[in-house]
C-alpha cells in the first residue's frame, strides 16, 4: 500500500460564522490576509517536505473561488515539491480538465512535471466539484463528456513523438498537437481519477488500467462501488483489477494517546464543519443525474448523506471509517479492518492536516503515522502487472519500491 | 398561470421530423396561424391563453428540445441550432403569414427565426425575450438564475410570488419532478454561457421586417424594463409596453391584461 499526505492549504480565519452563507463561491477576499496569508502556504509547503522526509507521499489538489482551499492550481505546489521532494510520489487530484481552456497546457505542465521530479508523477483528473462551474463558467451538462475527451487526448498527446497530429473532436479543437518535453514515466506517468456516485465512471476509468479514488465516503458505500467496479470486470471478462487500482481519503490523527489523537482529529474535522456552501451552488443543472437533480430542484432532497454525516460527529466518522484516528495500533487495526470491509485497496491518502491545526501538531500526527502506522500495513495491496494500457508500468515499478524501502529505514 | 382544471385538448399532437430532430407540434382551433414558442418555465403549455386564442386563430405550438414529446436535443447545441428546426417546420407545414408568439428563451427563439427569416412570418410578439446582450461586459444583462438561491429566483421572477404556478413543488410526483429536472438541464444546456444569449443576434436583428410587439412586465427583476426598451429599439419599427405589477412572465402574472395588450395588436 502507498500511503499520502494532505491538506487542502485551508484559509482558517474566518469571519462570524452569521455573517456570510457559503464558504465557497461568494466569500470575499477582503477576508484573506496577505502577510497571514504568505505565512500559511509556506507551512502548508514545509508539511509536504515533512512527507517526503517521512517516507510519505503527496497528494495535492486545487480548488476556486473558496476559503476552504487556498490552491487554486494544483500544477503550482507540484512544481515546487517537484524540486523540494526528493523521493515522494506527487499525486495531484486533479487537473480539473474539463473546467479549464486548454488541456494541452495541462499535458505540458505533467509532462515537464514528471521530469524534474525524475518520474515521481501520479497524474489524477477530475471533472471538479459543482461549486467551481461558477467560477469555471463551464457548462455543467458538458463537464462529464469534456474530461474523458481531455484524458483521452492529453494520453494520445503524451505518447506522441512523431510530430504533430491533429484534433477535431466535440469539445476540443487543436490541429498542430506535439507536446514538448515528453513525459519521464513511459509510456506515460499513471493516470487516477476520482469520483462520488457514478459507477459507470469508476468500471471506465479500471478498465482504462487506470486509479479510481474516493474521498470521505462511508465504508459500505466505498465497498459498494469498489467492489462494483470488480463485479464489472468479472461480467466483462476482463482481469481482476490489482488493489493499487483504488485509492481512498479519510480524515487521520495518530496520537501519542487516544486523547491527544482525538484533539488532532477534532482540528482535522474543521474541514467537515467548515464547509457551508448555498444550496444552488451544489447542484446546477446538468451537474448530477437527472433523478437526483429532480429531487433537488423540487426541494424533495436536502442535503443527503453528505449533510447527514456532517451533523453527526467525529465519532459517526470514526465508526465508518471515514475519519481513522486513535493511538498507532488502533490506526492500524482501523485501516486493516476497512482494507477488510472493502474488498481492499492500495492507495491511502491520509487528510491529517486541515482548518488552523498548527504545523508541529501536524508534524507529530504524520510522524507517528510514518513512523509507527506505515510499517505495519505497508505490505495490504497487490500491484497492477500488465492491465490495461499501463502495462509497461512494472517496468518502473521496482525502482520505485526500491526508493521506497529506502525511505521507509529514515 | 392558474392551470386549467381541465385543459381542452389540441386537436393535433404530431413528431415533425427536422434536420435529424423531432419536434411535438400541436394544433388547435381554426383561423389565421398563431405559433406561440414557450418559456424555459413553459408555462404557456394548456394554459388559458391557448384556449383563448384558439377561439378565433389556429394555435400552433412547438416543444423545445427535451420538452414534452420532443426528442432529446442530440447534437443541438444553441438556440440558433433549434431555430433553424422550427424555421424547416414552417416549411414543412406550409405556414403563411404566422404571428409568432414568444415567452422568454421562446421569445428568444421567435427572434432568432425571424432574424433569418420573416418569408412566412406576419407579425412578432416578443414577452420577455432572451437572447441578446446590451450592456458592456461588466453589466449583467440577465440576472443570473443559476447563482441565486431559489427564492431570490423566483422573486426576481415574480413580482407576486404567489403567482409562480411552481412556487411549491414539494408534492410534485415523479413524473413531474422529471419533467422540472430534464427542462432545467435542456435550458442550462442551450444558454449556460454564452448566458441566454447569442452574440451574433445583436446586429441581425436589423433584418426583422414584420410588425413586432415587445411586451415586458413592469416589474421584471430578471431582465429589467430597460432591457425590453434596448430589444424594441434594436427592431426596425417595433413598439414597446409594459404591463404593471407583473415580472417576467406578465401573462402568468396578469393574464387580462396581457390579452388584451395582444389582441390590440394581433388586429
Amino acid at each position: 500500500m502507498e500511503f499520502y499526505h494532505f491538506t487542502e492549504f485551508p484559509w482558517p480565519h474566518l469571519p462570524p460564522d452569521d455573517t456570510f452563507t457559503s464558504m465557497r463561491v461568494n466569500l470575499p477576499n477582503r477576508h484573506f490576509d496577505p502577510e497571514v496569508g504568505a505565512e500559511l502556504y509556506h507551512s502548508y509547503l514545509d508539511q509536504y517536505v515533512l512527507a517526503d522526509e517521512l517516507g510519505l507521499n503527496c497528494m495535492i489538489n486545487e480548488h476556486h473561488q473558496t476559503a476552504t482551499c487556498l490552491s487554486p492550481s494544483g500544477p503550482l505546489q507540484m512544481a515546487i515539491l517537484a524540486r523540494e521532494t526528493k523521493n515522494a510520489r506527487l499525486c495531484i487530484l486533479g487537473n480539473p480538465i474539463a473546467n479549464i481552456a486548454d488541456p494541452i497546457r495541462c499535458a505540458e505542465e505533467m509532462a515537464m512535471i514528471d521530469n524534474i521530479s525524475r518520474g515521481r508523477l501520479e497524474c489524477g483528473f477530475v471533472r471538479g466539484v459543482p461549486f467551481e462551474l461558477f467560477s469555471s463558467n463551464r457548462n455543467p451538462t458538458e463537464t462529464a463528456e469534456r474530461l474523458w475527451e481531455s484524458i483521452d487526448l492529453i494520453i494520445k498527446a503524451w505518447t506522441t513523438h512523431d510530430g504533430p497530429f491533429n484534433y477535431e473532436g466535440k469539445w476540443i479543437h487543436k490541429r498542430q498537437i506535439n507536446l514538448w518535453p515528453r513525459p519521464y514515466q513511459q509510456p506515460h506517468p499513471p493516470v487516477w481519477t476520482t469520483g462520488g456516485s457514478s459507477l459507470a465512471h469508476a468500471c471506465r476509468t479500471i478498465e482504462r488500467g487506470f486509479t479510481f479514488a474516493m474521498f470521505l465516503t462511508p465504508a459500505d458505500r466505498l465497498a459498494e462501488m469498489f467492489n462494483g467496479v470488480r463485479d464489472y470486470c468479472k461480467t466483462k471478462k476482463l482481469p481482476a483489477p490489482a488493489d493499487d487500482q483504488f485509492a481512498f481519503m479519510p480524515l487521520v490523527a495518530v496520537g501519542e494517546t487516544e486523547e491527544e489523537a482525538r484533539k488532532m482529529i477534532d482540528g482535522v474535522f474543521w474541514y467537515v464543519t467548515h464547509n457551508k456552501a448555498e444550496p444552488q451552488f451544489r447542484a446546477p443543472p446538468g451537474y448530477v443525474e437527472t433523478a437526483l437533480y429532480a429531487k433537488v430542484v423540487t426541494g424533495q432532497f436536502s442535503g443527503g448523506r453528505t449533510d447527514a454525516i456532517r451533523t453527526q460527529g467525529v465519532e459517526f466518522f470514526k465508526k465508518n471509517h471515514v475519519a481513522i484516528y486513535g493511538t498507532p495500533d488502533s490506526v492500524v487495526k482501523q485501516i486493516k479492518s476497512l482494507y477488510r470491509k472493502v474488498g481492499g485497496f492500495g492507495h491511502l491518502i491520509a487528510m491529517l492536516h486541515a482548518g488552523d491545526m498548527s504545523y508541529e501538531l501536524t508534524a507529530k500526527s504524520m510522524t507517528l503515522f510514518a513512523n509507527e502506522v506505515v510499517p505495519k500495513i505497508k505490505h495490504l495491496g497487490s500491484i497492477s502487472t500488465g492491465f490495461g494500457p499501463l502495462a509497461d508500468r512494472p517496468k518502473v515499478k521496482p525502482k520505485k519500491k526500491a526508493k521506497r524501502k529506502a525511505t521507509a529505514r529514515v | 398561470m392558474p392551470q386549467k382544471t381541465t385543459p381542452s385538448k389540441p386537436s393535433s399532437i404530431e413528431i415533425i421530423k427536422t434536420l435529424g430532430a423531432r419536434i411535438e407540434v400541436t394544433r388547435q382551433g381554426k383561423g389565421r396561424p398563431v405559433l406561440v414558442l414557450h418559456s424555459e418555465d413553459a408555462y404557456e403549455t394548456g394554459s388559458d391563453l391557448i384556449d383563448t386564442l384558439a377561439k378565433k386563430r389556429e394555435v400552433i405550438q412547438f416543444k423545445m428540445p427535451g420538452y414534452g414529446k420532443s426528442g432529446p436535443p442530440g447534437d443541438l447545441r444553441s438556440i440558433d441550432d433549434i431555430s433553424y428546426l422550427y424555421l424547416d417546420i414552417l416549411d414543412q407545414m406550409d405556414l403563411k403569414k404566422v404571428t409568432i408568439l414568444g415567452f422568454s428563451v421562446g421569445g428568444w427563439l421567435a427572434a432568432e427565426m425571424a432574424s433569418k427569416s420573416c418569408e412566412r412570418i406576419q407579425k412578432l410578439i416578443l414577452t420577455g425575450a432572451l437572447g441578446v446582450k446590451f450592456g458592456g461586459p461588466y453589466v449583467r444583462d440577465i440576472e443570473d438564475i443559476y447563482y441565486n438561491t431559489k427564492e431570490k429566483v423566483q422573486a426576481l421572477k415574480f413580482h407576486d410570488t404567489a403567482k409562480d404556478p411552481d412556487a411549491d413543488m414539494l408534492n410534485y410526483n415523479e413524473r413531474q419532478s422529471m419533467a422540472v429536472a430534464r427542462r432545467r438541464e435542456i435550458i442550462a444546456k442551450f444558454c449556460w454561457e454564452p448566458y441566454f444569449h447569442n452574440p451574433s443576434l445583436k446586429a441581425r436583428l436589423a433584418r426583422i421586417s414584420v410588425p413586432t410587439l415587445v411586451v415586458w412586465g413592469a416589474n421584471d427583476g430578471m431582465t429589467r424594463p430597460k432591457y425590453g426598451r434596448a430589444y424594441a429599439k434594436q427592431i426596425s419599427g417595433a413598439r414597446y409596453t409594459e404591463i404593471p405589477r407583473a415580472g417576467h412572465y406578465p401573462h402568468v402574472e396578469q393574464p387580462g391584461a396581457f390579452k388584451r395588450k395582444i389582441e390590440k395588436f394581433l388586429g
